[in-house]
Parts: C-alpha cells; sequence; structure tokens
C-alpha cells in the first residue's frame, strides 16, 4: 500500500469533489423547489393536479437513479433532436442535474407533503381569516413552518444524494470518485486512490449526518 | 343597518347535515353570542360568515357583499372581518410584532412604519406592548389571545368572529380577555361571538342565539333570553341548566 501518490494528485481530486459539490447543490436546490410544487400539486384538490403528482412521485420512486441518468444521458438529446430537427448537445453536466433535480424530486416531494400535514389546519384558517391568499398562506405561513420542520429529513435525504452523486461515472463525468479512479489508474495504485475515496465519503456523510442528528436535538427543545 | 345577514344557510358534510336553514342577523354595533351544546355547529356557522367553510344552500350577506357568489373576492371580504380563534393560532415562526404587521402589508399593502404603528397601538390597548420582541411560544395562553385579538383589530375590520376565545385557556386567564372583549364591545364593535361566558353575554350581548343539532333553536334579545327562562324550549333550558349551575 502506498498512500503517498495521493498528494501529487490533489489537484485533479479537489476538482473532482468540486463538482460533486456543485451537481449536489444544484440537485439539491433544484429537487427541493421542484419537489416542494409536486407536493403542493399533490395535496391539491383538483384530481387531475394530484393524479398526476402522484403518477409522478410513483413513477421515479419505482425506477433506479442509474437509468433515469443514462436516459436523459442519451434519450433526451435524441429527443430534442427529434423535436427541433437540428443536433443539440446538452453535455454530461446539464443533462445529470436534471436527472438528479427530477429525481431527488420525487423525494422531497413525500417530505415536504408529510411537512406541510403536520402544520394545523387553524393556522391556514388564521391566514385566510386575515385576507391572504393560497400563494400568501403557503408561503408566509405554512411553508415557513413546515420547512423548519422537515429540514433534518431534508438533510438526510442530501446525504444520500451526495453520496449517488458517483452514479455520474455511467456518462463520464469527472466527479470526485470518478477523478479518484481515473488518478489511481494513471499511477497504477488503483486500490489506494479507492480506499482514499471511500474514507473521504465516508467522513463527509457521517459528519453530516451527526450533526443534523445535533440539530434535530436542539431544534426538538 | 344590518351588517352581517344570514339567510336560509344550509350546509352538509356527505350525507351529514351541520347546518340546518340557519337565519339570523347581526345590525351594525350589535353583540351576539352563540352558544349551544357540543357538536351543535356553533363553529361551522360562524366560520361560513368569513367563507371559511363554504355551504352549499341560502346565502350571507356581509356589509352588502355575498359570500356565497362565485365572483366575490374571499381574500378581499376577510381583510375585513376579524376572526380570533379558540387556540389563538398566532404564527408561531413570527415575532409578535410581525404577526400583528404581516397581514397589514401583505394584503392591505400598508406601509412598514403604519403597519408597526398600528400595530403597536392595538398591542398596547390589549396591554402587552413590553411584549413586542417576543415570540408566541413565550407568552401566556391569555397573552397569546389577546395579541390575536389586537393582530385582528389592526386590520381595521368592520366586524369581529370570535370562536370560543377563551374555552382553551386557564381559568385565570378568562378575564384578562374577556375584558378586552367587554371593551370592544362597548366601544360599538360589531361582534360575533361563540362562547359559553354567560357573564360575558349578560354584561355586553345584545342579542343570544342558541343552536342545537345544526339549527337556531333561539335567538333573541338578552333580557328575553336570560329574563323570561319559561319561554326558552326545552333543550335552551336543558342547556343553561348545565352551564349557569356553577
Ligand atoms: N370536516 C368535517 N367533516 C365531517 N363532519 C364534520 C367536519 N367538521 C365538523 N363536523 C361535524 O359537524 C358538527 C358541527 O361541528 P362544529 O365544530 O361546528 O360544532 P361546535 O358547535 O362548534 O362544537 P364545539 O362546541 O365542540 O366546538 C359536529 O358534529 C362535527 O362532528
Ligand atoms: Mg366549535
Amino acid at each position: 500500500m502506498d498512500f503517498s501518490q495521493i498528494i501529487p494528485a490533489m489537484p485533479g481530486l479537489v476538482d473532482g469533489m468540486l463538482m460533486t459539490l456543485k451537481l449536489l447543490a444544484l440537485s439539491v436546490v433544484g429537487g427541493v423547489a421542484l419537489g416542494t410544487v409536486l407536493a403542493l400539486l399533490r395535496l391539491s384538490s383538483n384530481p387531475l393536479l394530484s393524479g398526476f403528482a402522484k403518477a409522478y412521485v410513483n413513477y421515479f420512486r419505482s425506477i433506479p437513479l442509474l437509468l433515469v441518468i443514462t436516459w436523459f444521458y442519451l434519450a433526451v438529446p435524441m429527443l430534442l433532436n427529434w423535436i427541433t430537427g437540428s443536433f443539440v448537445s446538452i453535455g454530461a453536466f446539464t443533462s445529470c442535474l436534471v436527472a438528479f433535480m427530477m429525481f431527488e424530486a420525487a423525494y422531497y416531494c413525500e417530505i415536504v407533503r408529510a411537512g406541510i400535514q403536520s402544520i394545523s389546519k387553524g393556522q391556514e384558517n388564521a391566514a385566510y381569516a386575515l385576507g391572504m391568499n393560497y400563494g400568501q398562506a403557503m408561503r408566509l405561513i405554512i411553508l415557513p413552518q413546515a420547512f423548519r420542520k422537515m429540514m433534518p429529513l431534508l438533510l438526510q435525504q442530501s446525504i444520500i444524494l451526495f453520496q449517488d452523486t458517483s452514479l455520474v461515472y455511467a456518462v463520464g463525468l469527472m466527479d470526485f470518485l470518478n477523478a479518484a479512479r481515473s488518478k489511481g489508474d494513471i499511477v497504477g495504485l488503483p486500490h489506494e486512490f479507492l480506499i482514499f475515496a471511500g474514507a473521504v465519503y465516508f467522513v463527509i456523510s457521517f459528519g453530516a449526518s451527526l450533526s443534523v442528528k445535533r440539530l434535530q436535538k436542539r431544534f426538538a427543545v | 343597518m344590518s351588517m352581517i345577514s344570514i339567510k336560509n344557510v344550509s350546509k352538509w358534510y356527505g350525507d351529514f347535515q351541520v347546518l340546518t336553514d340557519c337565519t339570523t342577523d347581526v345590525k351594525k354595533g350589535e353583540v351576539v353570542v352563540v352558544c349551544g351544546p357540543s357538536g351543535s355547529g356553533k363553529s361551522t356557522l360562524i366560520k361560513t360568515v368569513n367563507a371559511l367553510e363554504p355551504f352549499q344552500k341560502g346565502d350571507i350577506i356581509v356589509d352588502g357583499t355575498s359570500v356565497g357568489d362565485a365572483k366575490t373576492d374571499l381574500p378581499k371580504l376577510r381583510s375585513r372581518v376579524g376572526m380570533v380563534f379558540q387556540h389563538f393560532e398566532l404564527f408561531p415562526h413570527l415575532s409578535i410584532t410581525e404577526n400583528l404587521t404581516i397581514a397589514q402589508e401583505r394584503v392591505l399593502g400598508r406601509s412598514k412604519d403604519e403597519a408597526m404603528q398600528k400595530g403597536l397601538h392595538y398591542l398596547d390597548r390589549v396591554g402587552l406592548k413590553a411584549h413586542a420582541h417576543k415570540f408566541p411560544g413565550q407568552l401566556s395562553g391569555g397573552q397569546q389571545q389577546r395579541v390575536a385579538i389586537a393582530r385582528a383589530l389592526a386590520m381595521d375590520p368592520i366586524a369581529m368572529l370570535f370562536d370560543e376565545p377563551t374555552s382553551a385557556l386557564d381559568p385565570e386567564m378568562v378575564n384578562e380577555v374577556l375584558d378586552v372583549m367587554v371593551e370592544l364591545a362597548q366601544e360599538g364593535m360589531t361582534m360575533m361571538c361563540v362562547t359559553h361566558e354567560m357573564g360575558f353575554a349578560r354584561k355586553v350581548a345584545h342579542r343570544v342565539i342558541f343552536m342545537d343539532r345544526g339549527c337556531i333553536v333561539e335567538d333573541c334579545a338578552k333580557e328575553e333570553f336570560f329574563g323570561n327562562i319559561d319561554a326558552r324550549s326545552e333543550r335552551a333550558r336543558q342547556f343553561l341548566s348545565k352551564i349557569l349551575q356553577h
């Protein structure tokens, strides 16, 4: 075992980690936003809207993430090509980002929905009684309280997503894991680099998980 | 002049009829107390007035505006009618001042300064100016309910609806809330109050409505309601004897 070669490879590994974090951050923001819209649709009294959201959630929770990633990478450009008639390249990064957002939205939707439902009907009534419309009641009164309650769950889900971002190797994106693998192959030390990558994933995920638990305890009192 | 006019209102939850042909009228400056056994539809009736509960039959006119009309701007109508709830329903994530100002700013479009000035004025009136910077969770139940009343008043309502405002309070806090309500009534606020506080009814109500199983069984002047018990319906007498015992 020779871990010394990891030091000179650091710049490449850092770039990989930055790619991972960028993908994670954008996917969480987009996924939570889309998930919130889906949750509102799902709670809507319109059966068409709630039916659509329900079907969306069930569909994306029933297929593997890897499939969604490759599907977006291969099928979406083809589809765009077919619609627009010209070749459009959306790139590995964008297609991965869209795949993560849409996939994670299904999970965030269920978290947000439970969060909204945990806020009493009385709060909604009070908002309406003061003359707020649906949008104001949601934005100013219900969602801020719901997000506070569900923050631990949203963070846990995002930690899972942090690990799942490594699936982008399938379409050749240079995230942290892919960078570690290719650097390791180049210097002929694949095992050392993979062990190092594993340690980094573990430390970040476990550390984040512990802080979420601590946060949860502090908010609970 | 009639401020709230409820005309033959009926409401169903599926097959279950919650309100049956309810008709009554609240004039400007009038204080009407609504009482009746649990489950008789008091909350439902009062919530139909500001359209928090839809109804299937009849109509309600609030200051000339029909609540049942599909074309009515309900948020606008609600912004003109204050409501106070059994469980206060202050917004726990907002400070007391934000609770007082948020709807003034977002719904009525008042400036920050104007909303703050108005909010603090009413907070002072309910005797809680010192608590302006706190959060609802830091106040007692009675204090929270007084803030809730101030929050409704800051919208300059044309009428106030109360749904059992004191029944979730510890006994020693009931009076601080009732005192605020009595003062309001004496200043001529139009009020519709679901409450079992008969002392309050005796003191300031003009009329008392008694409901049972979704129907308005009694609707008469306070003097008649309390003074001529023998003329009351069997159900009303039973109810009164139960709550007036202690
Ligand atoms: N969403 C609902 N679906 C079905 N039935 C309901 C619903 N809400 C209320 N009810 C029923 O309607 C009836 C009237 O309820 P309401 O809350 O108006 O009574 P209330 O007179 O205010 O009683 P309380 O003194 O307990 O507050 C009750 O029998 C209640 O069970
Ligand atoms: Mg009630």
